[in-house]
């Protein structure tokens, strides 16, 4: 299945996803240390987003939640890439400023975790569920 | 595939033709642009960049920084927000030197960019003065609330990065609140208190802040209002939850084109009374007492000397005015410093209790500003409100009474 969304930040990933209809607060809601998700009662608490394709609707909280995911990227805990269904401005910018390839106006509720998913320009390629879960 | 207008010139900037700061800031500025549905960026007269305490950034938030210092040159008047420390004095105030030594490397990053490193969260204080319905790109929330609303400026509230951006652009995409339509009041706020103290306009910020959370307000049945009421009521509003913009009856420019919006609330005085249930800790005990949040103005320094003199801060207690250095230097040359240190106060310079590094470090507070106690109980202190006089009373006797 192929879906086609808005670029925010530019690039090529793929991975598997991690997919969470709960808004994530990167300042605060995620350890950048260890790129676990530590925001009390979130769906995603204990989960690593290192490496996956995080799939949210849309970014909450301080503005220093974009240097959160700067952080993340130079820690190497960042996730490969970004799909969200309205992106804001913590996450575009953390995106930008990271170099995640990063894509919004997504329909999210089409991606489930574990799918393996490829974002290339404004395409998001869904290959569904490899990975047994 | 962008859907803002760009000139050829910004487009020029975008595929890099001025170096990695202003490739970076356009990409910035044009992903929230067509996030945001500008049509266009638009120049502004000046900037202020949040995010420069190293408690916030971190090493990570240096790091971008210091690329960004690389080759990156301020276009406009751009000034910083408060710093974790003093800049000079940080060892009176109890920073440690791994600290100092972190804060100063994000400082150096700054200046190598041509900002003007007046760590101050109140800009227009110290020679950042916008113009009515001027275009500026700030960050600091109780700035961007007073530019707007007091002065009628037009700013979004924007974060560190998209501040920065904004300042090697020397543009801002046109969204939000540059534009009119957009800054049009939503709900009618009846304010029927007798407002007495300063304290009182933090606690009426409170009450306001809950109860539009998100909205414009239109705020009717305040009488007059000084630079430092509308100051702290500007923080307090909001932290406490309105958007960065309210219409105040003959005191907001232009408040009087906007018709009463039909949704109505009523402030009344049980509303400030919980305000100060609600911002208040039961607590006696106070080993710190911080002023100015935001920073103090040089008047508010004068009442603090007037206060102290020939008084003593307890030994028990921390008496800290935060200030920009500015200010201090103008309250050295009238003697306010000679008076407020000989009583064991001490000045915080270029910080402030928001952004110092302050956890663990005392278990009260004692403040004038509401917005003081909210992030004060973030750094895991109890709080109390009230009046610069109940303030220096508890700084003098340790205890608040």
């Amino acid at each position: 299945m192929e879906l086609k969304g808005r670029i925010i930040s530019k690039g090529v990933a793929e991975g598997e996803a991690l997919t969470t209809s709960q808004p994530i607060s990167f300042y605060g809601g995620v350890d950048p240390d260890t790129g676990v998700i530590i925001e009390k009662g979130h769906e995603l608490k204990g989960k690593k987003v290192k490496d996956k394709i995080l799939v949210f609707p849309n970014g909450k909280g301080s503005t220093v939640g974009s240097y959160t995911l700067y952080r993340m990227k130079k820690n190497d805990t960042a996730p490969a890439g970004i799909i969200n269904k309205e992106c804001e401005t913590v996450v575009a910018v953390g995106a930008i400023i990271s170099e995640i390839p990063c894509i919004d106006k997504i329909d999210i509720s089409k991606i489930e975790t574990g799918d393996i998913v490829r974002l290339e320009n404004d395409a998001v390629r869904i290959e569904k569920g490899r990975i047994p879960r | 595939m962008i859907f803002m207008y760009l000139t050829k010139e910004e487009e020029r900037m975008l595929d890099g033709e001025e170096g990695y700061a202003v490739k970076k800031s356009m990409e910035i500025l044009v992903a929230l642009g067509d996030i945001y549905g500008a049509e266009k960026l638009i120049s502004v007269g000046s900037v202020q960049v949040a995010g420069v305490s190293y408690h916030n950034l971190g090493d990570a938030g240096l790091e971008f920084l210091n690329e960004l210092a690389r080759d990156g040159k301020v276009k406009v008047l751009t000034t910083l927000n408060p710093a974790g420390m003093d800049l000079k004095d940080w060892k009176k105030l109890g920073i440690s030197k791994e600290f100092a030594e972190k804060q100063n490397l994000v400082i150096d990053a700054f200046r190598k960019m041509g900002i003007i490193i007046s760590c101050t969260c109140t800009p227009y204080l110290i020679g950042s003065l916008p113009t009515y319905g001027e275009h500026i790109a700030w960050s600091e929330s109780s700035a961007v609330t007073f530019a707007n609303s007091v002065i009628g400026a037009k700013t979004n509230r924007e974060g560190g990065p998209s501040a920065l951006a904004a300042a090697f652009v020397g543009k801002t995409p046109s969204y939000g609140l540059h534009l009119e339509e957009n800054r049009v009041p939503d709900v009618h706020v009846d304010v029927r208190v007798n407002l007495k103290k300063l304290s009182d306009w933090g606690a009426l910020g409170y009450c306001i802040g809950k109860k539009v959370e998100n909205k414009i307000p239109y705020i009717t049945g305040v009488k007059d209002a000084d630079l430092d009421e509308l100051k702290s009521f500007c923080a307090s509003v909001v932290t406490y939850g309105s958007k960065p913009l309210f219409f105040m009856k003959e005191i907001t420019p232009g408040s009087e084109k906007h018709q009463l919006p039909k949704e109505k609330v009523i402030i009344e005085d049980r509303d400030i009374k919980d305000a100060y249930e609600n911002i208040d800790d039961d607590v006696d005990t106070i080993d710190f007492v911080c002023i100015g949040c935001p920073h103090c103005s040089i008047k508010e320094i004068a009442e603090v000397a007037k206060l102290l003199k020939n008084k003593r801060v307890s030994s028990n207690t921390e008496f800290w005015v935060a200030t920009s250095r500015l200010m201090k230097q103008l309250a050295d040359k009238r003697g306010y410093t000679e008076i407020i240190e000989k009583a064991g106060g001490k000045f915080a310079c270029d910080t402030c209790m928001a952004v110092a590094p302050l956890k663990g470090r005392f278990r009260s507070v004692a403040t004038t500003s509401a917005k003081g106690c909210y992030y004060s109980r973030h750094n895991n202190m109890k709080t109390r409100l009230g009046s610069l006089e109940e303030c220096i009373e508890a700084a003098v006797r340790g205890k608040w009474s």
